[in-house]
């Protein structure tokens, strides 16, 4: 039922939120979707509510951090904030990612 | 690895803050479609169909609730609690059910946690000393039950301790204290106490301290200190725990002894040294040669040093054997060495044993039966399961919610077990008839709980398992269809629950001929010809006060209590005796005079009684030859002795033994009559060699029994005699009134023990047995309800009907109980050590065991058979 592809995701999803939130600063989960979605030029279909099982878990893992708060609309939102860990969890998977990504790169040119 | 731990306390708080953080989640995600509405509007698209697209594009509330739990909880726990929830519904609704199964459960599972406490208490838990690895039992190489054989005189003891190296050191007590010894006077109701004397070292070596005031002093041990300790048992009962005791001056055998200390509870002398009796006392034992004088008096418990072996100490014990028995010119005097633990409760275990497989036998059965019963549940299920199926459970989380209804539903039938087993332990602990080694120590501890706790979850997996499999696979189709139609449900299914029956049927078969083997064994036991009467014979003991000095006194004494005692009515015949069967026994090596003994043929070791004239008619012990003692075989007149016949052909082989001498220890006496046989050292063992001295003639007793045979109730008889006595003994004590069947009853009381609880166990089983019969053969019954209404209207009767079912009810008891039978003929070998008169394959059992359980199995085919035949065709037929 759909595991496998948020599996694939998962490693994924979990590098944009943080990137996302490190860039932009606190967020709130919608914004953090439209954003997501703005960027992939609707390349990447997010199941929308995906973002929260995403986020929760980063909160647990001590990333991110959470805090309710107002919206520019005056509408009572939870934001999220990029922790220290999460920023150091950032940088490693992105070399990560990088180095990859790179690799990968390289195969398919040959 | 931080990230991996915080992670997991974070499920964790989030487990427990369920509905709190749902709700965040909810307030979030409502946030979130109104943001993305407002968006949408923002762009021109109307209210409603903005709306209608955030929610489409965020997923299903509820299942992204749901995958939110899974995330960020335990989602196995999840599970289990949904799990537990649907449990508990189910068996709630099935009321009858449960309560049957936890009855059947309960009642193994209690039976199975009461011998595991027994067994841990007798054979497993450390014996109650400091370091009992170390401690070993040395005695004197003799016969079983024969106190002389096995013990050892001062003299030796003392060479062996001071020469051996094996042992940091070894310690003695005084194993023929008489219990009653010691008559505690002028404080509240006369009572005779047992009292041990101990040497100096005993307490150091095992390692107990006492609770109140100290040991005994080396200085005490040297002569006849008047100073005792006290047993924890008898501080609490008689002086109600008087934290002041130490220092009090007590009376006891008509002289001041000063109380020096109190045992903590948990020494408990008689059950680890003595089982089935109570010492109350402790005293100094002098090693002096005037207890060595005594001869063989003393049971010897070592230390070992760390690092020797059993075998080393007895290798050393066996080299030392030979010098030290010369030196003392001894008979026989051969130590041997062997584990304290070993000695305490080696004789136990194969009885414990034979329980224990017994145990695990019937938790078999309860598995089979419930299993069965489970099995018929599940095929009133199927639909339910199919539906579920259906709706998306898969197979693996249908099994898993089988399995947790099934240790659920043992679970909490081991609460039952457990409260069953508390109160099993207790009456065990506290049944003072029965003489087993450390049961006063038998109790439900953490392993106990443990043990409950594990076998409660495992019975429930195993008896779960099989219904658990039977869930279906992917054909839904076919088991809507086949639930429905109540018909086909399966042939694998009453293969199935054949099978179990078939099996159960065996396994009571194994534990019936086991326990009618033992029932046997103990009726062959109480047949037996003990060579005296004990109904209507009751004993008193009456030991002369110290205010009786001289022979002469103490025989004007025993003349004046007999005469009093015989004017009581309904006394038929009364005597005096200084030993009564089955309890404590000494030998003496004793011979023919006209014969030569030497050390290479030495004199037959013969059990002594001091007995009074009438002792033979009140015991009830035939006189075979010659005549019974007289008041007039005392001190002035020519020694005399009984001897029994075995003694008597032992000695004379077939001649006349009538006027013919017997010698021991230089002393000579004239045989006047020839007794028969008495079984004094156990009801299973032979009497051997017994001579009976007359009492009036020697010194050598220590303590005197007044038996006495009557004609009327025994219930009233001790009333009369204390009251007839008073003006001799007023200081009789309420306790000290023992019928001989009382002392039968002891002495048979271990193998009672063993044979009620084997019996409790088979007819347990044989119970699940004929419940599981019934089961099987009433279900099948429903299942062909339709058929059998066929075939009356085809013109079958009721009769053939009733017979077809019947049929089929002995065919699978024909089948369990072949297997059983094959089963027993080989397990029953195990049980040879404990029986008595019949063989391990004894016909009548075996025989026995098959009508018995074709009987009730015919029984319990039965009624679902007369059910079958009252079926109403046109009824059935319209059923479905």
């Amino acid at each position: 039922m759909g595991e496998s592809k948020s599996d694939i995701l998962q490693g994924t999803l979990d590098l944009m939120v943080l990137k996302t939130l490190d860039a932009m600063g606190p967020m709130h989960g919608y914004g953090i979707a439209r954003r997501i979605e703005q960027l992939s030029e609707e390349a990447l279909v997010v199941n929308q509510g995906t973002i929260y099982l995403c986020l929760v878990r980063l909160v647990q893992k001590g990333w991110i951090k959470a805090e309710w708060g107002t919206s520019e609309n005056n509408r009572k939102a939870k934001f999220y904030s990029i922790s220290k860990a999460g920023r150091k969890q950032l940088i490693a998977e992105t070399v990560n990612w990088e180095r990859i990504s790179g690799v990968i790169g390289r195969l398919l040119q040959c | 690895m931080l990230t991996r731990t915080r992670q997991a306390i974070a499920r964790v708080r989030a487990f427990f803050r369920r509905a709190d953080m749902d709700r965040d989640l909810q307030a979030e995600l409502e946030s979130h479609i109104a943001m993305r509405t407002e968006d949408a509007m923002r762009r021109g698209v109307p209210r409603e169909q903005a709306e209608r697209q955030a929610r489409l594009e965020l997923g299903g509330l509820t299942q992204i609730r749901e995958a939110h739990q899974e995330v960020r909880g335990l989602p196995f726990l999840d599970a289990l609690f949904q799990d537990l929830r649907y449990t508990f519904r189910t068996l709630r609704r099935d009321a009858g059910f449960t309560t049957f199964a936890i009855l059947v459960v309960g009642l193994g599972i209690g039976a199975s946690s009461t011998i595991f406490s027994v067994v841990n208490a007798l054979l497993v838990r450390p014996l109650p000393f400091h370091d009992p690895g170390r401690l070993v039992w040395i005695a004197n190489d003799g016969k079983e039950n024969d106190l002389s054989g096995l013990t050892v005189p001062v003299g030796p003891f003392l060479d062996l301790r001071d020469n051996s190296r094996s042992y940091s050191d070894v310690a003695a007590y005084y194993a023929f204290y008489e219990e009653g010894d010691k008559k505690l006077t002028g404080y509240g109701e006369p009572e005779r106490l047992s009292g041990v004397p101990v040497s100096q070292n005993l307490f150091p070596l095992l390692g107990v301290q006492p609770q109140l005031g100290r040991l005994f002093t080396a200085e005490e041990c040297q002569g006849n200190q008047p100073v005792v300790l006290l047993s924890a048992g008898l501080w609490k009962r008689r002086f109600a725990s008087d934290p002041g005791i130490v220092g009090r001056k007590l009376t006891m055998n008509d002289s001041a002894v000063t109380v020096i200390g109190v045992m903590p509870s948990s020494f408990d002398f008689g059950s680890v040294f003595a089982p089935g009796s109570r010492i109350d006392l402790f005293l100094p034992l002098p090693l002096t040669p005037e207890i060595d004088r005594r001869g063989n008096t003393l049971s010897m418990v070592g230390r070992l040093k760390p690092g020797v072996t059993i075998q080393q100490a007895q290798a050393e014990a066996s080299v030392l054997s030979e010098p030290i028995r010369l030196r003392h010119t001894r008979d026989e005097l051969r130590f041997t060495v062997g584990a304290l633990g070993e000695h305490v409760r080696g004789r136990m275990r194969p009885a414990l044993f034979v329980l224990a497989c017994a145990v695990g036998v019937v938790m078999l059965i309860v598995c089979a039966n419930l299993s069965n019963l489970q099995l018929a549940r599940t095929a009133t299920r199927q639909k339910e399961m199919a539906i579920r199926v259906a709706l998306g459970a898969g197979r693996g989380r249908l099994i898993r919610q089988m399995l947790t209804e099934s240790v659920v539903l043992a679970c909490s039938a081991a609460m039952l077990g457990l409260i069953l087993a508390v109160a099993g332990t207790r009456v065990l602990a506290r049944l003072d008839a029965i003489s087993l080694p450390l049961r006063e120590s038998v109790h439900i501890d953490l392993g106990a709980l443990g043990f409950t706790l594990l076998i409660a979850i495992v019975t429930g997996l195993v008896f779960g398992l099989v219904p658990a499999l039977q869930v279906p696979t992917t054909a839904v189709h076919d088991a809507l269809k086949d639930a429905s139609r109540g018909s086909s449900e399966g042939r694998r299914h009453n293969w199935i629950r054949g099978a179990l029956v078939v099996s159960e049927i065996a396994f009571a078969c194994v534990l019936l001929v086991g326990a009618g083997l033992l029932i046997r064994s103990f009726l062959r036991v109480l047949d037996v010809n003990l060579g005296f009467r004990p109904e209507r014979a009751a004993a008193l003991r009456i030991d002369p006060s110290s205010q009786y000095s001289t022979q002469a006194k103490r025989n004007a004494y025993y003349d004046e209590a007999l005469r009093l005692v015989k004017s009581v009515p309904g006394i038929e015949a009364a005597g005096l005796t200084d030993v009564l069967p089955l309890g404590h026994n000494r030998s003496w090596g004793a011979g023919a005079k006209d014969q030569s003994y030497s050390i290479e043929h030495p004199p037959p070791d013969v059990f002594v009684r001091i007995v009074s004239d009438g002792y033979l008619k009140a015991m009830g012990i035939p006189l075979r030859a010659g005549r019974d003692l007289t008041e007039r075989d005392n001190a002035s007149n020519k020694p005399v002795i009984l001897i029994n016949e075995t003694l008597a052909r032992a000695l004379w082989h077939g001649r006349d033994p009538i006027g013919r001498t017997v010698t021991y220890v230089d002393k000579d006496r004239e045989v006047v009559g020839v007794v028969g046989d008495v079984r004094h050292l156990a009801l299973e063992q032979g009497s051997g060699y017994e001579m009976y001295l007359p009492i009036r003639q020697t010194d050598d007793y220590s303590s005197v029994d007044l038996v006495v045979r009557t004609t009327q109730p025994l219930s009233g008889l001790a009333p009369a005699v204390r009251a007839v006595l008073k003006p001799i003994e007023p200081n009789l004590g309420a306790n000290e009134f023992r019928t001989l069947q009382q002392i039968v009853d002891k002495a048979v009381s271990p193998r009672r023990f063993v044979v009620l609880l084997l019996g409790g166990f088979s007819a347990f089983a044989l119970i699940l047995a004929s419940l599981g019969i019934y089961g099987v053969v009433s279900y099948s019954v429903n299942q062909r309800t339709q058929e059998i209404g066929i075939r009356m209207a085809l013109g079958a009767s009721a009769a053939d009907v009733q017979a077809a079912i019947l049929l089929q009810t002995l065919w699978l008891t024909a089948m369990g109980m072949a297997t059983g039978v094959v089963a027993a003929w080989i397990l029953t070998r195990a049980l040879s050590g404990l029986l008595f008169g019949v063989s391990s394959t004894d016909p009548v059992t075996f025989l026995g065991m098959l009508v018995t359980l074709t009987a009730v199995a015919v029984a319990a085919g039965y009624i679902p058979a007369r059910r079958a035949s009252r079926i109403d065709p046109i009824v059935a037929l319209r059923a479905n």
